[in-house]
Protein backbone atom coordinates (compact mmCIF):
# COMPACT_ATOMS: atom_id res chain seq x y z
CA UNK A 1 0.00 0.00 0.00
CA UNK A 2 0.85 2.85 -0.87
CA UNK A 3 2.59 4.71 2.57
CA UNK A 4 1.84 8.49 2.23
CA UNK A 5 -1.36 9.28 0.83
CA UNK A 6 -3.56 12.68 1.91
CA UNK A 7 -7.70 11.61 2.19
CA UNK A 8 -8.56 12.56 -1.07
CA UNK A 9 -5.51 11.07 -3.42
CA UNK A 10 -7.02 7.53 -1.67
CA UNK A 11 -10.68 8.09 -2.75
CA UNK A 12 -9.36 9.69 -6.19
CA UNK A 13 -6.57 6.63 -6.49
CA UNK A 14 -9.18 4.04 -5.12
CA UNK A 15 -9.79 1.79 -8.32
CA UNK A 16 -6.29 2.33 -9.18
CA UNK A 17 -5.47 0.97 -5.64
CA UNK A 18 -6.93 -2.34 -6.46
CA UNK A 19 -5.66 -2.40 -10.01
CA UNK A 20 -1.74 -3.01 -8.48
CA UNK A 21 -0.36 -5.90 -9.32
CA UNK A 22 0.79 -6.70 -6.16
CA UNK A 23 -2.55 -5.88 -4.33
CA UNK A 24 -4.61 -7.78 -6.58
CA UNK A 25 -2.72 -10.58 -6.61
CA UNK A 26 -2.87 -11.28 -3.05
CA UNK A 27 -6.76 -11.39 -3.44
CA UNK A 28 -6.93 -13.13 -6.18
CA UNK A 29 -4.93 -16.04 -7.19
CA UNK A 30 -5.65 -15.57 -10.86
CA UNK A 31 -3.27 -13.55 -12.56
CA UNK A 32 -5.48 -11.28 -14.28
CA UNK A 33 -6.05 -7.69 -12.41
CA UNK A 34 -9.70 -6.04 -11.74
CA UNK A 35 -9.76 -3.90 -15.09
CA UNK A 36 -12.07 -1.18 -15.08
CA UNK A 37 -15.25 -1.35 -17.45
CA UNK A 38 -15.23 -1.86 -20.84
CA UNK A 39 -17.28 1.51 -21.39
CA UNK A 40 -18.23 3.74 -18.63
CA UNK A 41 -20.08 6.66 -20.16
CA UNK A 42 -20.70 9.72 -17.62
CA UNK A 43 -24.01 12.09 -18.30
CA UNK A 44 -23.61 12.26 -22.02
CA UNK A 45 -25.46 15.34 -23.47
CA UNK A 46 -25.21 16.68 -27.14
CA UNK A 47 -27.34 19.32 -29.04
CA UNK A 48 -28.04 20.13 -32.20
CA UNK A 49 -28.59 23.93 -32.56
CA UNK A 50 -31.54 24.62 -29.69
CA UNK A 51 -32.60 20.75 -29.98
CA UNK A 52 -31.23 18.34 -27.28
CA UNK A 53 -30.89 15.13 -28.70
CA UNK A 54 -29.62 13.32 -26.12
CA UNK A 55 -29.62 14.65 -22.40
CA UNK A 56 -27.35 13.50 -19.58
CA UNK A 57 -27.10 9.66 -20.72
CA UNK A 58 -25.04 6.81 -19.05
CA UNK A 59 -23.97 3.50 -19.78
CA UNK A 60 -21.81 1.01 -18.25
CA UNK A 61 -20.62 -2.14 -19.78
CA UNK A 62 -18.49 -5.33 -18.76
CA UNK A 63 -16.95 -7.67 -20.78
CA UNK A 64 -19.60 -10.69 -21.90
CA UNK A 65 -22.56 -7.91 -20.98
CA UNK A 66 -24.96 -7.62 -24.22
CA UNK A 67 -26.61 -3.93 -23.61
CA UNK A 68 -29.80 -3.36 -25.81
CA UNK A 69 -30.36 0.58 -26.23
CA UNK A 70 -34.19 0.62 -26.98
CA UNK A 71 -35.96 3.31 -28.04
CA UNK A 72 -38.26 4.59 -30.94
CA UNK A 73 -37.10 6.39 -33.77
CA UNK A 74 -35.62 9.60 -33.27
CA UNK A 75 -35.15 8.84 -29.47
CA UNK A 76 -30.92 9.70 -29.45
CA UNK A 77 -29.52 6.10 -30.06
CA UNK A 78 -27.81 6.34 -32.83
CA UNK A 79 -26.43 9.82 -31.62
CA UNK A 80 -25.44 8.37 -28.32
CA UNK A 81 -23.42 5.76 -30.01
CA UNK A 82 -21.95 8.22 -32.12
CA UNK A 83 -20.47 9.83 -29.53
CA UNK A 84 -18.95 6.51 -27.46
CA UNK A 85 -17.47 5.48 -30.95
CA UNK A 86 -15.91 9.34 -31.40
CA UNK A 87 -17.58 10.03 -34.72
CA UNK A 88 -19.87 12.61 -32.63
CA UNK A 89 -18.18 14.76 -29.88
CA UNK A 90 -20.33 15.25 -26.88
CA UNK A 91 -21.48 18.73 -25.83
CA UNK A 92 -20.90 17.40 -22.30
CA UNK A 93 -20.08 14.22 -20.38
CA UNK A 94 -17.06 11.68 -20.70
CA UNK A 95 -16.50 8.64 -22.45
CA UNK A 96 -13.52 5.71 -21.21
CA UNK A 97 -13.34 2.36 -22.83
CA UNK A 98 -11.32 -0.12 -20.68
CA UNK A 99 -9.83 3.47 -18.78
CA UNK A 100 -8.94 5.08 -21.52
CA UNK A 101 -10.38 8.70 -22.21
CA UNK A 102 -12.02 8.74 -25.59
CA UNK A 103 -11.68 12.31 -25.91
CA UNK A 104 -8.10 12.71 -24.77
CA UNK A 105 -6.52 9.98 -26.30
CA UNK A 106 -8.68 9.20 -29.32
CA UNK A 107 -6.67 6.68 -31.30
CA UNK A 108 -5.45 4.53 -28.70
CA UNK A 109 -9.67 4.32 -27.29
CA UNK A 110 -10.76 4.09 -30.92
CA UNK A 111 -8.38 0.99 -31.54
CA UNK A 112 -10.09 -0.86 -28.49
CA UNK A 113 -14.17 -0.26 -30.58
CA UNK A 114 -16.00 -2.39 -33.34
CA UNK A 115 -18.44 -0.21 -34.78
CA UNK A 116 -21.12 -0.64 -37.17
CA UNK A 117 -23.49 2.57 -37.89
CA UNK A 118 -27.06 2.14 -39.39
CA UNK A 119 -25.38 2.21 -42.79
CA UNK A 120 -22.56 -0.44 -42.98
CA UNK A 121 -19.44 1.85 -44.33
CA UNK A 122 -18.90 -0.74 -47.17
CA UNK A 123 -17.14 -0.01 -50.28
CA UNK A 124 -18.66 -1.87 -53.06
CA UNK A 125 -15.53 -2.11 -55.44
CA UNK A 126 -13.63 -4.05 -53.21
CA UNK A 127 -13.83 -8.14 -52.88
CA UNK A 128 -14.57 -9.14 -48.92
CA UNK A 129 -10.93 -10.08 -48.05
CA UNK A 130 -9.61 -6.86 -49.51
CA UNK A 131 -12.03 -4.88 -47.50
CA UNK A 132 -11.41 -7.18 -43.95
CA UNK A 133 -7.89 -6.64 -44.63
CA UNK A 134 -7.93 -2.63 -45.47
CA UNK A 135 -10.25 -2.66 -41.95
CA UNK A 136 -7.97 -4.49 -39.89
CA UNK A 137 -4.87 -2.36 -41.50
CA UNK A 138 -6.80 0.65 -40.58
CA UNK A 139 -7.25 -0.57 -36.97
CA UNK A 140 -3.79 -1.31 -36.50
CA UNK A 141 -3.85 -5.25 -36.39
CA UNK A 142 0.02 -6.13 -36.76
CA UNK A 143 0.68 -7.15 -40.24
CA UNK A 144 1.83 -10.96 -39.22
CA UNK A 145 -1.52 -11.34 -37.58
CA UNK A 146 -3.87 -9.99 -40.17
CA UNK A 147 -4.32 -12.81 -42.39
CA UNK A 148 -4.96 -14.81 -39.36
CA UNK A 149 -8.09 -12.12 -37.94
CA UNK A 150 -9.22 -11.61 -41.48
CA UNK A 151 -9.82 -15.35 -41.41
CA UNK A 152 -11.38 -15.62 -38.23
CA UNK A 153 -13.80 -12.79 -38.55
CA UNK A 154 -14.94 -14.67 -41.84
CA UNK A 155 -15.54 -17.53 -40.41
CA UNK A 156 -17.62 -16.15 -37.31
CA UNK A 157 -19.66 -14.09 -39.62
CA UNK A 158 -20.11 -17.27 -42.32
CA UNK A 159 -18.35 -15.47 -44.98
CA UNK A 160 -15.42 -17.80 -45.51
CA UNK A 161 -17.23 -18.98 -48.90
CA UNK A 162 -17.96 -14.90 -49.85
CA UNK A 163 -14.23 -13.89 -49.18
CA UNK A 164 -13.81 -13.88 -52.76
CA UNK A 165 -17.05 -11.47 -54.18
CA UNK A 166 -17.66 -8.44 -54.58
CA UNK A 167 -18.94 -6.61 -51.89
CA UNK A 168 -21.36 -4.51 -54.10
CA UNK A 169 -22.70 -7.97 -55.95
CA UNK A 170 -23.39 -9.69 -51.89
CA UNK A 171 -27.06 -9.50 -50.81
CA UNK A 172 -28.20 -7.31 -48.10
CA UNK A 173 -27.78 -9.99 -45.58
CA UNK A 174 -23.95 -10.96 -46.61
CA UNK A 175 -23.46 -6.97 -46.63
CA UNK A 176 -24.74 -6.68 -43.30
CA UNK A 177 -22.22 -9.26 -42.09
CA UNK A 178 -19.47 -8.07 -43.95
CA UNK A 179 -20.41 -4.70 -41.84
CA UNK A 180 -20.38 -7.06 -38.58
CA UNK A 181 -17.11 -8.53 -39.83
CA UNK A 182 -15.56 -5.34 -40.29
CA UNK A 183 -15.91 -4.32 -36.78
CA UNK A 184 -14.69 -7.07 -34.84
CA UNK A 185 -11.77 -8.12 -37.35
CA UNK A 186 -9.48 -6.55 -35.18
CA UNK A 187 -10.90 -8.22 -32.02
CA UNK A 188 -12.07 -4.89 -30.30
CA UNK A 189 -13.19 -4.62 -26.37
CA UNK A 190 -16.18 -3.16 -27.05
CA UNK A 191 -18.44 -4.01 -30.31
CA UNK A 192 -21.19 -1.19 -31.09
CA UNK A 193 -23.85 -2.68 -33.24
CA UNK A 194 -26.32 0.26 -34.66
CA UNK A 195 -29.92 -2.12 -35.59
CA UNK A 196 -27.98 -4.49 -36.72
CA UNK A 197 -30.84 -6.46 -38.10
CA UNK A 198 -32.66 -3.79 -40.13
CA UNK A 199 -33.62 -4.94 -43.22
CA UNK A 200 -32.91 -8.63 -42.86
CA UNK A 201 -35.57 -11.22 -43.34
CA UNK A 202 -36.42 -13.50 -40.40
CA UNK A 203 -33.96 -16.52 -41.41
CA UNK A 204 -30.83 -13.78 -41.52
CA UNK A 205 -32.35 -12.58 -38.42
CA UNK A 206 -32.21 -15.30 -36.37
CA UNK A 207 -28.72 -16.05 -37.78
CA UNK A 208 -27.56 -12.85 -36.75
CA UNK A 209 -28.72 -12.60 -33.27
CA UNK A 210 -26.98 -16.24 -32.71
CA UNK A 211 -23.80 -14.51 -34.10
CA UNK A 212 -24.00 -11.49 -31.78
CA UNK A 213 -24.90 -13.68 -28.39
CA UNK A 214 -21.57 -15.49 -29.55
CA UNK A 215 -19.72 -12.05 -29.50
CA UNK A 216 -20.67 -11.09 -25.84
CA UNK A 217 -18.49 -14.09 -25.11
CA UNK A 218 -15.44 -12.09 -25.46
CA UNK A 219 -16.37 -8.99 -26.11
CA UNK A 220 -18.42 -6.51 -24.70
CA UNK A 221 -21.60 -5.35 -27.04
CA UNK A 222 -23.99 -2.34 -27.32
CA UNK A 223 -27.09 -3.07 -29.75
CA UNK A 224 -29.31 -0.66 -30.38
CA UNK A 225 -33.04 -1.84 -31.42
CA UNK A 226 -36.54 -0.49 -31.68
CA UNK A 227 -38.15 -4.17 -31.52
CA UNK A 228 -39.06 -5.23 -28.22
CA UNK A 229 -38.33 -8.88 -28.70
CA UNK A 230 -35.34 -9.18 -30.05
CA UNK A 231 -33.51 -7.08 -27.10
CA UNK A 232 -35.45 -10.17 -25.13
CA UNK A 233 -33.64 -12.80 -26.95
CA UNK A 234 -29.99 -10.99 -27.64
CA UNK A 235 -29.45 -8.44 -24.34
CA UNK A 236 -28.92 -9.12 -20.81
CA UNK A 237 -29.46 -5.36 -20.14
CA UNK A 238 -31.81 -3.01 -21.58
CA UNK A 239 -31.54 0.94 -21.05
CA UNK A 240 -34.58 2.58 -22.49
CA UNK A 241 -34.31 5.92 -23.91
CA UNK A 242 -37.10 8.43 -24.98
CA UNK A 243 -36.46 11.74 -26.19
CA UNK A 244 -32.94 11.85 -25.33
CA UNK A 245 -33.12 10.23 -21.78
CA UNK A 246 -32.76 7.20 -20.56
CA UNK A 247 -36.42 6.58 -18.94
CA UNK A 248 -35.53 2.76 -17.70
CA UNK A 249 -32.66 0.96 -17.51
CA UNK A 250 -32.65 -2.62 -15.73
CA UNK A 251 -32.15 -6.12 -16.73
CA UNK A 252 -34.41 -7.87 -18.76
CA UNK A 253 -36.13 -10.01 -16.62
CA UNK A 254 -37.27 -6.31 -14.94
CA UNK A 255 -38.55 -5.82 -18.25
CA UNK A 256 -40.61 -8.74 -18.97
CA UNK A 257 -42.97 -8.32 -16.01
CA UNK A 258 -43.43 -4.72 -17.31
CA UNK A 259 -44.37 -6.25 -20.51
CA UNK A 260 -46.70 -8.58 -18.18
CA UNK A 261 -49.48 -5.98 -19.03
CA UNK A 262 -51.50 -7.73 -16.51
CA UNK A 263 -54.41 -8.68 -18.83
CA UNK A 264 -55.86 -12.12 -20.12
CA UNK A 265 -57.80 -12.79 -23.26
CA UNK A 266 -60.21 -15.09 -22.96
CA UNK A 267 -62.52 -16.33 -25.88
CA UNK A 268 -66.06 -18.59 -24.27
CA UNK A 269 -68.27 -20.67 -26.83
CA UNK A 270 -71.54 -19.84 -23.81
CA UNK A 271 -70.14 -16.95 -21.87
CA UNK A 272 -71.45 -15.76 -18.66
CA UNK A 273 -73.01 -12.04 -17.95
CA UNK A 274 -70.02 -9.68 -17.91
CA UNK A 275 -70.44 -8.98 -13.99
CA UNK A 276 -70.04 -12.88 -12.99
CA UNK A 277 -66.66 -12.44 -15.01
CA UNK A 278 -65.89 -9.10 -13.13
CA UNK A 279 -66.68 -10.46 -9.97
CA UNK A 280 -63.94 -13.32 -10.53
CA UNK A 281 -61.13 -12.66 -8.00
CA UNK A 282 -58.68 -10.31 -8.79
CA UNK A 283 -60.07 -8.83 -11.78
CA UNK A 284 -60.66 -5.39 -11.93
CA UNK A 285 -62.25 -4.80 -15.18
CA UNK A 286 -63.76 -6.27 -18.38
CA UNK A 287 -64.07 -5.17 -21.88
CA UNK A 288 -65.95 -6.78 -24.20
CA UNK A 289 -64.14 -7.65 -27.62
CA UNK A 290 -67.02 -9.34 -29.12
CA UNK A 291 -69.88 -11.37 -28.49
CA UNK A 292 -67.56 -14.30 -26.74
CA UNK A 293 -63.77 -12.70 -26.47
CA UNK A 294 -63.14 -10.81 -23.42
CA UNK A 295 -60.70 -8.58 -22.26
CA UNK A 296 -59.94 -9.23 -18.49
CA UNK A 297 -57.93 -6.63 -16.79
CA UNK A 298 -56.38 -8.17 -12.95
CA UNK A 299 -54.36 -7.14 -10.51
CA UNK A 300 -50.77 -7.13 -10.87
CA UNK A 301 -50.33 -9.84 -8.16
CA UNK A 302 -53.43 -12.01 -8.88
CA UNK A 303 -53.24 -13.84 -11.65
CA UNK A 304 -57.14 -15.11 -12.21
CA UNK A 305 -56.38 -17.39 -15.11
CA UNK A 306 -56.45 -20.93 -13.04
CA UNK A 307 -60.15 -20.14 -11.48
CA UNK A 308 -61.57 -18.61 -15.43
CA UNK A 309 -60.31 -22.27 -16.25
CA UNK A 310 -61.70 -23.37 -13.13
CA UNK A 311 -64.69 -21.57 -13.34
CA UNK A 312 -65.53 -22.44 -17.38
CA UNK A 313 -65.57 -26.56 -16.26
CA UNK A 314 -67.74 -26.09 -13.52
CA UNK A 315 -70.13 -23.70 -15.36
CA UNK A 316 -69.82 -25.27 -18.78
CA UNK A 317 -68.41 -21.80 -20.48
CA UNK A 318 -66.40 -23.28 -23.19
CA UNK A 319 -63.49 -22.03 -22.86
CA UNK A 320 -61.38 -21.90 -26.14
CA UNK A 321 -58.74 -19.17 -26.07
CA UNK A 322 -56.51 -17.66 -22.68
CA UNK A 323 -53.84 -16.00 -23.72
CA UNK A 324 -51.72 -13.54 -21.42
CA UNK A 325 -51.75 -10.06 -23.31
CA UNK A 326 -48.45 -8.62 -23.78
CA UNK A 327 -48.10 -5.16 -23.88
CA UNK A 328 -46.55 -3.28 -26.84
CA UNK A 329 -43.62 -1.61 -26.78
CA UNK A 330 -45.70 1.44 -27.57
CA UNK A 331 -47.60 1.01 -24.22
CA UNK A 332 -44.22 0.33 -22.10
CA UNK A 333 -42.76 3.80 -23.54
CA UNK A 334 -46.07 5.34 -22.60
CA UNK A 335 -45.60 3.56 -19.15
CA UNK A 336 -42.43 4.74 -18.67
CA UNK A 337 -42.73 8.15 -19.79
CA UNK A 338 -46.34 9.07 -18.44
CA UNK A 339 -45.33 8.19 -15.02
CA UNK A 340 -47.92 10.58 -13.40
CA UNK A 341 -50.37 9.09 -15.19
CA UNK A 342 -49.14 5.14 -14.78
CA UNK A 343 -49.51 2.93 -12.19
CA UNK A 344 -46.80 2.59 -10.08
CA UNK A 345 -44.51 -0.02 -11.77
CA UNK A 346 -44.35 -3.93 -11.33
CA UNK A 347 -43.32 -6.06 -8.20
CA UNK B 1 -1.23 4.40 -41.66
CA UNK B 2 -1.22 7.35 -44.00
CA UNK B 3 0.69 4.68 -46.13
CA UNK B 4 -2.43 2.54 -45.86
CA UNK B 5 -5.08 5.16 -46.77
CA UNK B 6 -2.80 6.41 -49.70
CA UNK B 7 -3.08 2.75 -51.30
CA UNK B 8 -6.70 2.25 -50.91
CA UNK B 9 -7.26 5.50 -52.81
CA UNK B 10 -5.25 4.17 -55.64
CA UNK B 11 -6.57 0.99 -55.31
CA UNK B 12 -9.93 2.68 -55.37
CA UNK B 13 -8.79 4.85 -58.98
CA UNK B 14 -7.39 1.60 -60.67
CA UNK B 15 -10.75 -0.79 -59.55
CA UNK B 16 -12.58 1.86 -61.74
CA UNK B 17 -12.41 2.34 -65.02
CA UNK B 18 -11.79 6.00 -64.81
CA UNK B 19 -8.15 6.02 -64.57
CA UNK B 20 -7.27 3.80 -66.89
CA UNK B 21 -9.39 6.09 -69.36
CA UNK B 22 -8.16 9.17 -67.80
CA UNK B 23 -4.02 7.76 -68.32
CA UNK B 24 -4.55 6.51 -71.84
CA UNK B 25 -6.33 9.83 -73.01
CA UNK B 26 -4.08 11.83 -71.64
CA UNK B 27 -1.40 9.90 -73.15
CA UNK B 28 -2.98 10.20 -76.66
CA UNK B 29 -3.41 14.05 -76.44
CA UNK B 30 0.28 14.61 -74.98
CA UNK B 31 1.71 12.13 -77.41
CA UNK B 32 0.20 14.34 -80.17
CA UNK B 33 0.94 17.35 -78.44
CA UNK B 34 4.65 16.17 -78.36
CA UNK B 35 4.67 14.75 -82.09
CA UNK B 36 3.12 18.10 -83.43
CA UNK B 37 6.34 19.96 -81.75
CA UNK B 38 8.67 17.53 -82.98
CA UNK B 39 7.43 17.92 -86.93
CA UNK B 40 7.70 21.74 -86.07
CA UNK B 41 11.43 21.37 -84.64
CA UNK B 42 12.48 19.70 -87.41
CA UNK B 43 10.64 21.84 -90.46
CA UNK B 44 12.72 24.61 -88.24
CA UNK B 45 16.10 22.75 -87.15
CA UNK B 46 18.46 24.54 -90.78
CA UNK B 47 17.65 27.39 -89.61
CA UNK B 48 17.42 27.45 -85.51
CA UNK B 49 21.23 26.42 -86.56
CA UNK B 50 22.21 29.70 -87.62
CA UNK B 51 21.69 31.41 -84.33
CA UNK B 52 24.56 31.99 -82.01
CA UNK B 53 22.92 30.11 -79.38
CA UNK B 54 20.09 28.22 -80.55
CA UNK B 55 17.49 26.27 -78.27
CA UNK B 56 17.73 22.81 -77.46
CA UNK B 57 15.52 20.04 -78.71
CA UNK B 58 14.29 20.28 -74.88
CA UNK B 59 13.28 23.73 -74.98
CA UNK B 60 12.00 23.08 -77.90
CA UNK B 61 9.50 20.18 -77.35
CA UNK B 62 9.74 18.87 -73.86
CA UNK B 63 8.93 22.66 -71.72
CA UNK B 64 6.26 23.56 -73.86
CA UNK B 65 4.87 19.52 -73.86
CA UNK B 66 4.75 20.19 -70.11
CA UNK B 67 3.12 23.51 -70.34
CA UNK B 68 -0.12 21.83 -71.92
CA UNK B 69 0.47 18.93 -69.35
CA UNK B 70 -0.58 21.83 -67.09
CA UNK B 71 -3.73 22.61 -68.10
CA UNK B 72 -4.54 18.86 -68.73
CA UNK B 73 -4.28 18.85 -65.36
CA UNK B 74 -6.01 21.56 -64.28
CA UNK B 75 -8.67 19.91 -65.85
CA UNK B 76 -8.04 16.69 -64.78
CA UNK B 77 -7.81 17.17 -61.20
CA UNK B 78 -11.06 18.50 -60.43
CA UNK B 79 -13.19 14.55 -61.79
CA UNK B 80 -10.42 12.86 -59.49
CA UNK B 81 -10.17 14.66 -56.11
CA UNK B 82 -14.22 15.23 -56.52
CA UNK B 83 -14.61 11.61 -54.77
CA UNK B 84 -12.26 11.89 -52.07
CA UNK B 85 -14.05 12.89 -49.47
CA UNK B 86 -18.09 14.01 -51.11
CA UNK B 87 -18.58 10.67 -52.17
CA UNK B 88 -17.15 8.59 -49.03
CA UNK B 89 -19.68 10.83 -47.30
CA UNK B 90 -22.22 10.52 -49.90
CA UNK B 91 -21.91 6.57 -49.47
CA UNK B 92 -21.31 7.04 -45.74
CA UNK B 93 -18.27 4.95 -46.30
CA UNK B 94 -16.44 7.99 -44.33
CA UNK B 95 -17.42 6.34 -40.79
CA UNK B 96 -14.75 3.50 -41.21
CA UNK B 97 -11.88 5.65 -41.40
CA UNK B 98 -12.96 7.90 -38.61
CA UNK B 99 -13.77 5.34 -36.30
CA UNK B 100 -11.03 3.88 -37.24
CA UNK B 101 -7.92 5.16 -34.61
CA UNK B 102 -6.43 7.52 -37.08
CA UNK B 103 -6.62 10.80 -36.92
CA UNK B 104 -8.35 13.17 -39.78
CA UNK B 105 -4.80 14.87 -40.61
CA UNK B 106 -3.69 11.28 -41.57
CA UNK B 107 -6.83 10.94 -43.49
CA UNK B 108 -6.34 13.90 -44.98
CA UNK B 109 -2.75 13.37 -45.67
CA UNK B 110 -3.56 9.87 -46.92
CA UNK B 111 -5.86 10.96 -49.13
CA UNK B 112 -3.64 14.00 -50.73
CA UNK B 113 -0.55 10.98 -51.14
CA UNK B 114 -2.90 8.63 -53.26
CA UNK B 115 -3.98 11.50 -55.85
CA UNK B 116 -0.38 12.79 -55.97
CA UNK B 117 1.01 9.33 -56.43
CA UNK B 118 -1.56 8.78 -59.37
CA UNK B 119 -0.40 12.12 -60.82
CA UNK B 120 2.81 11.26 -60.49
CA UNK B 121 2.56 8.46 -62.60
CA UNK B 122 0.81 10.73 -64.96
CA UNK B 123 4.09 13.14 -64.85
CA UNK B 124 6.64 10.19 -65.39
CA UNK B 125 4.60 9.16 -68.62
CA UNK B 126 5.23 12.23 -69.99
CA UNK B 127 8.90 12.41 -69.05
CA UNK B 128 9.57 8.99 -70.62
CA UNK B 129 8.31 10.11 -73.44
CA UNK B 130 10.39 13.25 -73.37
CA UNK B 131 13.54 10.52 -72.96
CA UNK B 132 12.42 8.75 -76.11
CA UNK B 133 14.40 11.95 -77.72
CA UNK B 134 17.54 10.57 -76.46
CA UNK B 135 17.42 7.95 -79.52
CA UNK B 136 17.97 11.23 -82.15
CA UNK B 137 19.90 13.36 -80.04
CA UNK B 138 21.49 15.04 -76.83
CA UNK B 139 18.35 16.45 -74.15
CA UNK B 140 19.10 18.35 -70.88
CA UNK B 141 18.15 16.28 -67.83
CA UNK B 142 18.46 19.53 -65.60
CA UNK B 143 15.37 20.84 -67.87
CA UNK B 144 13.38 18.10 -67.34
CA UNK B 145 14.20 17.27 -64.17
CA UNK B 146 13.00 21.12 -62.94
CA UNK B 147 9.78 20.35 -65.50
CA UNK B 148 9.31 17.12 -63.82
CA UNK B 149 9.13 18.74 -60.36
CA UNK B 150 7.42 21.54 -61.43
CA UNK B 151 4.30 19.85 -63.04
CA UNK B 152 4.46 17.18 -59.91
CA UNK B 153 4.01 19.93 -57.61
CA UNK B 154 1.65 21.93 -59.56
CA UNK B 155 -0.67 18.64 -59.30
CA UNK B 156 0.11 18.54 -55.69
CA UNK B 157 -1.52 22.06 -55.18
CA UNK B 158 -4.37 20.67 -57.54
CA UNK B 159 -4.86 17.91 -55.33
CA UNK B 160 -4.55 19.54 -52.81
CA UNK B 161 -7.66 22.47 -53.21
CA UNK B 162 -9.68 19.72 -54.64
CA UNK B 163 -9.34 17.55 -51.70
CA UNK B 164 -10.53 20.52 -49.30
CA UNK B 165 -13.34 21.42 -51.63
CA UNK B 166 -14.87 18.08 -51.75
CA UNK B 167 -14.54 18.19 -47.82
CA UNK B 168 -16.90 20.73 -48.25
CA UNK B 169 -20.05 19.12 -49.38
CA UNK B 170 -21.48 15.38 -49.77
CA UNK B 171 -22.16 15.90 -53.90
CA UNK B 172 -19.31 15.01 -56.15
CA UNK B 173 -20.61 17.03 -59.03
CA UNK B 174 -20.76 20.34 -56.70
CA UNK B 175 -17.45 19.26 -55.81
CA UNK B 176 -15.52 18.95 -59.81
CA UNK B 177 -17.66 22.18 -60.47
CA UNK B 178 -16.39 24.39 -57.35
CA UNK B 179 -12.51 22.95 -57.87
CA UNK B 180 -12.51 23.46 -61.23
CA UNK B 181 -13.68 27.26 -60.83
CA UNK B 182 -11.66 27.87 -58.43
CA UNK B 183 -8.19 26.33 -60.26
CA UNK B 184 -9.21 28.50 -63.07
CA UNK B 185 -9.36 31.02 -60.88
CA UNK B 186 -5.99 30.38 -59.20
CA UNK B 187 -4.50 30.08 -62.54
CA UNK B 188 -5.16 33.16 -64.56
CA UNK B 189 -5.44 35.56 -61.14
CA UNK B 190 -2.15 37.53 -62.60
CA UNK B 191 -3.83 37.83 -66.05
CA UNK B 192 -5.46 41.59 -65.67
CA UNK B 193 -2.13 42.39 -63.93
CA UNK B 194 0.49 44.29 -66.00
CA UNK B 195 1.94 45.51 -63.24
CA UNK B 196 5.19 42.89 -62.33
CA UNK B 197 5.05 44.04 -58.56
CA UNK B 198 1.32 43.28 -57.96
CA UNK B 199 0.36 40.56 -55.63
CA UNK B 200 -2.06 38.93 -57.73
CA UNK B 201 1.49 37.51 -59.45
CA UNK B 202 2.24 36.13 -55.76
CA UNK B 203 -0.86 34.29 -55.68
CA UNK B 204 -1.19 32.62 -59.16
CA UNK B 205 -0.75 29.13 -59.67
CA UNK B 206 0.87 29.68 -63.26
CA UNK B 207 3.11 32.21 -62.43
CA UNK B 208 4.93 30.09 -60.35
CA UNK B 209 5.27 27.44 -62.22
CA UNK B 210 6.93 29.24 -65.09
CA UNK B 211 10.06 29.40 -63.21
CA UNK B 212 10.32 25.64 -63.47
CA UNK B 213 9.24 25.10 -67.18
CA UNK B 214 12.31 27.54 -67.87
CA UNK B 215 14.46 24.72 -65.96
CA UNK B 216 14.52 27.42 -62.45
CA UNK B 217 14.16 26.06 -58.97
CA UNK B 218 13.39 29.04 -57.10
CA UNK B 219 12.92 28.51 -53.45
CA UNK B 220 10.05 31.11 -53.53
CA UNK B 221 7.95 29.24 -55.84
CA UNK B 222 8.76 25.53 -53.99
CA UNK B 223 7.62 27.47 -50.54
CA UNK B 224 4.84 28.68 -52.49
CA UNK B 225 3.38 25.75 -53.35
CA UNK B 226 4.81 24.08 -50.21
CA UNK B 227 2.40 26.45 -48.23
CA UNK B 228 -0.20 26.27 -50.25
CA UNK B 229 -0.60 22.36 -50.17
CA UNK B 230 -0.20 22.93 -46.34
CA UNK B 231 -2.57 25.00 -45.98
CA UNK B 232 -5.77 23.63 -48.08
CA UNK B 233 -4.87 19.90 -46.04
CA UNK B 234 -4.70 21.81 -43.10
CA UNK B 235 -8.21 22.94 -43.71
CA UNK B 236 -9.60 20.09 -44.99
CA UNK B 237 -9.11 18.44 -41.94
CA UNK B 238 -10.12 20.65 -39.88
CA UNK B 239 -13.27 20.65 -41.79
CA UNK B 240 -13.70 17.05 -40.84
CA UNK B 241 -13.05 17.95 -37.53
CA UNK B 242 -16.02 19.96 -37.75
CA UNK B 243 -18.10 17.18 -38.30
CA UNK B 244 -17.70 15.63 -35.24
CA UNK B 245 -17.57 18.62 -33.34
CA UNK B 246 -20.51 21.30 -34.81
CA UNK B 247 -24.23 20.89 -34.04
Amino acid sequence: MPSLTTLPELIVGLPGTFATPGFSSALHPDPEPVSPPVLSARALSRDFGLRHAVREVSLTLARGEVLGLLGPNGAGKTTTMQMITGNLAPTAGEIQICGIDLLDHPTRAKARIGYLPETPPLYRDLTVDEFLRLAARLHRVPKARIASTVTQAQRRCGLTDMSARRIGALSKGYQQRVGIAQAIVHEPDLVVLDEPTVGLDPNQIREIRTLIRELADDHAVILSTHILPEVETVCDRVQILHQGQVVYTDNIAALKQYRGGHALTVALRRPPAVDDLKSLPGVRNVEVLSGDRFRLFHEADINPAETVVKRSVEQDWGLTELTPVETTLEEVFVHLTQSDAAEPPAP
Amino acid sequence: MILTIAAKELRALFNAPLAWVVLAVLQVILAWIFLVSLDRYIALQPQLVQYPNPPGVTEFIVAPMFGSGAVVLLMLVPLLSMRLIAEERRNQTLTLLVSAPVSMTEIVVGKFLGLTLFLFAVVTLMAVMALSLIAGGKIDFGLLAANVIGLTLLGGAFAAIGLYISSLTANPVIAAVATLASLLVLWILNMGAPDPGSILHLLSLMKHYESFAKGVLDTGDLAYYALLIALFLLLAARRLDRDRLAS
